[in-house]
This record gives C-alpha cells, structure tokens and sequence, in this order.
C-alpha cells in the first residue's frame, strides 16, 4: 500500500504524477529530452541505462517498465536488455555503450566514484563530451525516479509482463510527455 | 578539474547546464516548484531539507549553496543550518521538520527505506501527505543534482562568501530566472 494517498488503479510513477502535476510536467519532460530527444546515442541505448541504473536501484517498476521500453525500439529487443541489466561487460552491445554503462553504474553509487580512467574508456571508445554528460544525467535522474517510486511505495503491479509490455510500447512510440500511464490504468 | 569541458569559472551545477540548456530548464522548473512554490513547508525548511541530504550525499556545492540559501532564507542563521547537517535530531526545528528529515535520510539510501513507521511519525507530528510527497521528491531530486554534479566533477568554489551572495540572489530570483541569465553555447543545442 503506498505510504500516502494516491490515485488508486494507476500504476508506478504515474500515480505520484496525478497526485502533484506541477512536478509531474517538468520530471517528464526531463525524461522525455534525455530518451527520447535528438542525440546521438539512439533511444535503445539511453533506455538500457536507465534501465540498467532502476536494475542496480532495485525499483521493479522502473527497470520492468523502461526495460519494455528500450525492446521496443529500434535496435532494441528484450534478449539484448536483460543481457545489458546483468551482465553488460559480456552483453552483445558496443564498446562505448558498455564504456558509458560502467560510468552510469559509478554514477548509480555516487557521482564521487566516477574516476577520469573511467572518462578516458569512454573517450577511447567513441565517446563524446555530450554523451557522457548525457550518460551522467540519465543515471543520476533515475536515482532520483526510482527514490520517488519506491518512497512513496506506489502501487506496483508484479509478474503482468502484458502491462509492462503495453506500457514500454506507448513510452517508445509516445513518450513521456503524454500521461501515457492513465490509459494503463488498472480496470 | 571537471571530467569534460565545460565552461571555465562557472561553478557546480551551472557549468553543466550551460552546456544542455535543453535538460536545464525542465530540471530548474522542477527545483523551483519544488523549494519555491506555493507550500505549506517554509522555502526556509524546503532548502533545509535539500541541504540536509546533500551533505549526506557530501556534495560540496550542493550543501553548501543550498545551505546558503537556507541560512538566507532563516534570518541568516548558519548556526542553524550547521546543526541540521550534523544531527538534525538534535537541531533547534520543529517535531515535524525532524521527521521530514528522517524521512528524506532513508529516501537517500534507497526509496525502499522508507517504512509505515516513518511515514506514521511524521503524520503524528502533523504532516500531511502533500508535505511527506515533496519531502520524499525533494530527497530524491537532490539525489540526482548531487549525483550530476559530482559525477561531472564540476568546480566547487571554497569562499563561502561566494554562496552567501548567489544565495542572496537566488532568493531574490529563484533558479530559473537565474538560469535563464546564462549565455548559453550554441555549438551543443542542436546535438
């Protein structure tokens, strides 16, 4: 039961987001830019970070919603991102993405943990200054969605993988911007 | 020295804004509703929080900038604002503001730190659930901020003299007026 009283049959994140809209907008929009805004790294690969970053956090709603996600764009496929969430060092991905995930899970620990040995793999790899600043944001922003997410306890469906599956659809085709989460209300 | 190139002399957080002012604007939209906006916790007890879990999280810049602005915002008492950071139990605040703080402790270890007792102690102390809401968001906001800053090992300047005027002004202001002040690089908004 979450810790305060949310909008109920809304799931995860969305339903803090009904309960203070005036957050709600700038946090998605946040999202929206760092995922799915123009970049150089595609948006399978920013959504492997965060999905990697939620994994790492333990937020089941984050890392099995943004896991949906990144499967379902392009370049992206379920196999590939759980590869990515356990073990990204052997997971058939670049060597930059697995140079900038060892950034985000420093990031994940502490921005402190971060070495510039840690910048230089990246660099060596292809890396550029705004993909790394990128990397850095994505990660620290979701330490921030998953502390929200899980502080408050909201409500979580478990083992729905057509929920999931649903939700990652309308967020790789839709975005974050629309309150794609009301229509995945619970009947 | 920061761990890529941003602009030099612009310290903490700023430097790495002015280079993506894109994702700027969403995350000073967020901290300003969030520690200015309409509330019925104080803008003094808001940055107190932010402040708080920011020496936990020991971002330099952070807690000292947002400390600042606590301080300015409580009649300039850095006395206070010290002894928030050290041990807020202890401090000279409100049974409500503490547990707000306790609160805002576990959400910085992890979200799922936050147990019914805590939440329970902080309703009992008259928090209502909008107050446990941004003091849950504002944890973990600052989560990210410190995680940002750090993460990019940005210049944190030493002279607390420098956080006393930018406070001053971010007070006057708010963050996204300050922000919106930078000159921003046209060379990264198309990328």
């Amino acid at each position: 039961m979450p810790h305060i009283a949310l909008p109920e049959r809304l799931p995860g994140i969305t339903s803090a987001f009904a309960f203070r809209p005036e957050t709600a907008a700038p946090m998605r929009e946040l999202a929206e830019i760092l995922l799915r805004g123009p970049g150089s790294l595609s948006s399978a690969e920013r959504e492997m970070i965060a999905t990697f970053v939620s994994t790492r956090n333990d937020c089941y709603f984050c890392q099995t919603s943004h896991r949906a996600a990144a499967a379902h764009h392009a370049g992206g496929s379920y196999e590939l991102v759980d590869a990515v969430r356990f073990d990204y060092p052997n997971a058939p991905v670049s060597a930059k993405l697995k140079a900038l995930l060892a950034i985000a899970g420093k990031v994940q620990q502490g921005g402190k943990n971060v070495s510039p040995e840690d910048i230089q793999r990246a660099r060596q790899h292809g890396a550029t200054d705004l993909e790394i600043h990128d990397t850095v944001l994505i990660a620290a922003a979701f330490c921030m969605y998953n502390r929200y997410v899980d502080g408050l306890a909201t409500y979580t469906p478990m083992d729905d993988s057509n929920l999931y599956d649903e939700m990652g659809a309308r967020m790789a085709q839709e975005g974050y911007i629309t309150p794609a989460g009301h229509a995945a209300a619970m009947p | 020295m920061p761990h890529i190139a941003l602009a030099e002399g612009v310290p903490g957080i700023r430097g790495p804004m002015m280079l993506r002012p894109e994702t700027a604007r969403p995350m000073n939209e967020l901290v300003d509703v969030l520690l200015r906006g309409p509330h019925t916790l104080s803008p003094g007890e808001r940055e107190l929080i932010g402040a708080y879990v920011s020496a936990r999280n020991d971002c330099a810049y952070c807690q000292a900038i947002h400390g600042a602005v606590a301080a300015h915002h409580l009649d300039g008492n850095e006395e206070l604002v010290r002894s928030v950071k050290q041990d807020f139990e202890h401090a000279g605040i409100s049974g409500k503001l503490k547990a707000l703080l306790a609160i805002a402790a576990k959400v910085r270890e992890s979200g799922k730190s936050v147990t019914p007792e805590d939440v329970d102690r902080a309703r009992q102390e008259g928090a209502t659930d909008f107050e446990i809401h941004d003091t849950v968001l504002i944890a973990a906001m600052f989560c990210m901020c410190s995680r940002y800053v750090d993460g990019l090992a940005t210049w944190a300047p030493e002279n607390p003299d420098f956080y006393r005027q930018r406070a001053a002004r971010i007070a006057a202001e708010g963050y996204t007026a300050v922000t919106a002040g930078i000159t921003y690089s046209a060379t990264t908004s198309a990328a």
